[in-house]
């Protein structure tokens, strides 16, 4: 291989060299030019790695914002919830009152039945 | 801070955020905001987008915490939120000011103040970097900073960027090698760039 083509495929080999082709690690094994890349490579990679420590403040009072907006949030959940709730009980309540009035019709119809029956008898 | 919790007792203010608690939710945001606030901007290069991914993402966060497993670590999960929310964001941007998405182009900021090598005299190292960081293309700019700065997996990268992880490691590559190629130029890359300078 070639360096130019291995220069391609060199910012690959910083995952680990079992990530690249093995004639990439045999070339840069043995390649001076390759080997001064890489180590710029690592190098690069290593600043990054500070860099997660070197992180921008966040403004003042973003934590505030944050805060509020899941309060806000929280209030239209709750807000919603109820009116779920509500409508359920709603529907519930109403589906009661019609299965108790079904019941009462039943046993009204079977009354009159059973006086008709001792009426003829 | 409540009594009897430890600031960064993570684990535990989940559990009790996600059995209701809203307290406990909120002392989550307040121990990982910096943190979290810190990706977003590395990820936008632009502080009120940076507060608006950081709000949309614990809104996100605080709706689907039921969801959250804790087979990672929260702030894990709250970095691929916001990585999320970011990519969204810078879409949506993208899309409105019809800015090209060609990742082979030179580095995007061109100001003297973010010259890279311009600032080199009075910048330490990590303020070179981090410029250079800023100046990459966003689409490649996430890939480095969520794989190399905050060490995510390929896999979640890709889930959360909306790519295929073959389409990240390829970012990924061309970025880290824009990267080294204005940071550490080798001797061919700095002739090659001499007579373009003197144009």
């Amino acid at each position: 291989m070639r360096c130019d083509e291995v220069a391609d495929l060199l910012p690959q080999i910083m995952d680990g060299p079992e990530t690249a082709d093995r004639r990439v690690v045999r070339h840069v094994e043995g390649c001076l030019r390759c080997q001064a890349e890489m180590v710029q490579y690592r190098r690069l990679l290593k600043v990054l790695h500070q860099l997660r420590a070197q992180g921008a403040a966040p403004p003042p009072g973003l934590v505030g914002a944050i805060l509020s907006s899941l309060e806000e949030a929280g209030q239209r959940g709750a807000i919603r919830s109820v009116l779920t709730g509500r409508r359920v009980s709603y529907v519930g309540g109403l589906a009661l009152a019609v299965g108790a009035a079904g019941v009462a019709g039943v046993v009204l119809v079977n009354r009159g039945r059973a006086s008709r029956i001792g009426l003829a008898g | 801070m409540r009594p009897g919790i430890a600031p960064p007792d993570l684990v535990l203010l989940v559990a009790r955020a996600k059995a209701g608690e809203r307290w406990a939710f909120d002392e989550l945001v307040r121990a990982t905001y910096a943190d979290v606030y810190a990706l977003a901007f590395r990820l936008t290069s632009d502080v009120d987008d940076a507060c608006d991914v950081v709000q949309d993402s614990y809104l996100r966060a605080y709706r689907s915490l039921r969801s959250f497993r804790g087979d990672a670590a929260f702030t894990t999960w709250m970095y691929r939120i916001t990585a999320n929310c970011a990519a969204t964001l810078l879409v949506r941007r993208s899309r409105a000011r019809h800015e090209p998405l060609d990742e082979d182009s030179v580095l995007a900021d061109q100001r003297a103040d973010n010259d890279p090598e311009a600032m080199a005299g009075v910048s330490l190292e990590r303020d070179r970097v981090s410029l250079a960081l800023q100046a990459l293309p966003a689409r490649l700019r996430a890939v480095v900073v969520l794989r190399d700065l905050y060490d995510l997996p390929h896999a979640a990268i890709a889930d959360e960027l909306g790519i295929s992880e073959t389409a990240a490691k390829v970012r990924l590559h061309r970025a880290r090698r824009k990267l080294r190629e204005r940071l550490y130029p080798t001797r061919a890359e700095r002739v090659d760039e001499e007579p373009a300078r003197a144009m």
